[in-house]
């Protein structure tokens, strides 16, 4: 009976993973009793190493082992680019194209009146004492391109004004995207985008 | 006369949608007329129709409302559509009351994607006091009309709507953060230019297709007003408006500058009387007319006319008015859907149309046809 209500007690745990409901948690973790050498002991293993060590770095917001992360700690990453994302999703997606290779600075979310999430609740007053001290010749904007995504763009770039280069990520039509499947704005954003090839 | 790529509906399933448990329908792309007596469906397939396009559909219900009772645990609605000389099938659908989702030709989509493809207008018996009761029922008429030429206008005006209520938010919570304020205000002139521009363009497009029909309904002259003076044509103008307007609206508690404050203001054109000072058979017909134009004008767009829904159309209307208005639905070429309580209402549309008798039986709804 203790077993089984562990199981369900696991099963529930995973039911609140993103992207996973009710029936794809009994099933993952079916899977993992099934391969529970291979699977089950090392993830429960590794949950355990991440849950002591896993910390936010003081510095930039994004999520490592340390309390400087491996970006903020390379002389390498410090070219003057600072890049500002809304999450640690973005980063690392940001990451897996190696396109960029200056640092970060991870907000935590954006601005939104209705969600109660003002300037102070996000790392504003952090990104300006970055902007002074850490040498940034330019400042990226890469924030989501909805309403709050915007808002806060226009926050900062208000907050930060002619201090430093402030640029945003290009909107348009996305590689192997085609025209038809666009909404009138993307098209409208790609044609003032336009560049001479 | 049929254009060259009609825009029609070619086949409707309503699932637990309403009144209606399972009901489907298969038409071609002439109009059709739905009768049958009161409380059998017919204002349901309307709405089931009106939610293939952008937005909460004619009666504006929330998705929760629409589920079959007393088993809500969800609806479902799939449609084939004939749309620029395509076939699309579209399936949205609502679970357990939670937000409509939307799939076109089996991928996942947005309802604005939906505007791209179904363009829809209504005139619902609510919309007969359009004229005498407040804006916002104008408003978003215009809107929808606005729509059907410009189908990015729905997430340009969610948009504004987003900003507007974040603003009004730090007003009522009296933040005094300028730069917040500008943020959120920039976004909001930005939007609203954008509103105002397809609005103006809009009315520019109606006026021109009722100066160009040969057509028995009266034309109105429109023009769009402020609930207090102007409204700032440019972005800069806009955002300094907005801007200049933060401690009244503080005050306020809400924002006072910009389209949301528009009104659609109409004469009857020949008599040179104001719309809401005309009889209700004459607001009735001013409403008809500007739908009948806006098909024509969508139909020299696009090459083919709207979907017109046409609820209990024929109250208000004369039967020698009726005539006219059949005759001119035909000459348009649209897939108008009407509904009436008896079939001698649509006598006069012949086999110019196909008539589908509405009952209900034991919770599942039949249609015959006439």
């Amino acid at each position: 009976m203790s077993s089984t209500s562990d199981i369900d007690s696991l099963i529930e745990l995973m039911a609140r993973l993103p992207g996973l409901g009710p029936r794809s948690a009994r099933r993952a973790v079916l899977h993992l009793i099934r391969k529970r050498g291979q699977l089950l002991t090392p993830l429960a293993g590794a949950m355990q190493q991440v849950a002591d060590t896993a910390r936010e770095c003081l510095n930039c917001g994004n999520v490592g082992t340390s309390d400087i992360c491996d970006i903020c700690d390379s002389e390498k990453r410090a070219t003057g680019e600072l890049c500002i994302v809304e999450d640690v999703a973005d980063l690392w997606a940001m990451e897996r194209s190696q396109v960029f290779r200056g640092r970060y600075h991870v907000l935590g979310g954006t601005l939104s009146a209705l969600d109660a999430v003002g300037p102070e609740e996000l790392r504003i007053p952090r990104l300006l004492d970055r902007v002074e001290t850490e040498g940034i010749t330019e400042v990226i904007l890469a924030l989501n391109a909805t309403v709050d995504g915007m808002t806060t763009a226009h926050y900062i770039a208000d907050q930060l004004g002619e201090r430093v280069r402030i640029t945003s990520l290009a909107q348009g039509v996305p590689i192997g995207g085609e025209l038809d499947y666009l909404d009138d704005g993307t098209i409208s954003a790609a044609m003032r985008a336009r560049k001479a090839l | 006369m049929a254009p060259e790529k009609p825009l029609a509906v070619t086949s409707l399933t309503l699932s637990h949608f309403r009144s209606h448990k399972i009901a489907r329908i298969r038409v071609d792309e002439r109009p059709v007329a739905i009768f049958g007596a009161n409380g059998a469906g017919k204002t349901n397939i309307l709405e089931a129709l009106s939610m293939l396009s952008p937005g909460r559909g004619l009666r504006r219900a929330s998705a929760s409302d629409m589920a079959r009772r007393p088993d809500p645990i969800g609806w479902q609605l799939t449609a084939d559509v004939l749309s620029g000389g395509a076939a699309h099938e579209i399936r949205t659908w609502s679970e357990n009351g939670a937000a409509r989702q939307v799939r076109i030709d089996d991928k996942q989509a947005s309802q604005v994607a939906l505007g791209q493809i179904v363009r829809v207008l209504w005139l619902i018996p609510s919309m007969d006091r359009l004229w005498i009761e407040g804006a916002e029922g104008r408003r978003r008429f215009l809107d929808r009309a606005v729509l059907s030429f410009v189908p990015g206008h729905a997430q340009i005006v969610l948009d504004y709507e987003k900003a507007m209520r974040e603003r009004n938010r730090l007003l009522k919570d009296m933040v005094r953060d300028p730069h917040w304020y500008m943020a959120l205000e920039r976004q909001m002139a930005e939007a609203g230019a954008l509103i105002h521009r397809n609005r103006r363009d809009t009315l520019l497009k109606l006026d021109a297709a009722q100066q160009d029909g040969t057509t028995r309904f009266p034309a109105a002259a429109l023009d769009l007003t402020q609930s207090e003076g102007s409204m700032p044509e440019s972005v800069k103008d806009l955002a300094e408006a907005i801007a200049e307007s933060r401690f009244r609206d503080m005050a306020a508690g809400r924002t006072l500058v910009g389209p949301h404050r528009t009104d659609l203001h109409a004469v009857y054109a020949e008599k040179g009387i104001e719309a809401k000072d005309c009889s209700t058979g004459e607001q009735k017909a001013l409403l008809v007319s500007l739908i009948l134009a806006n098909g024509r004008a969508l139909s020299r767009q696009i090459g083919a006319p709207p979907i017109l829904l046409l609820d209990e159309i024929a109250a208000h209307l004369d039967a020698d008015r009726r005539a006219a208005l059949y005759d001119e639905i035909c000459a348009l070429g649209t897939q108008a859907w009407m509904t009436g309580t008896g079939a001698e209402l649509f006598d006069e549309l012949g086999s110019r149309a196909q008539h589908l008798h509405v009952s209900e039986t034991t919770g599942v709804s039949l249609q015959d046809p006439a």
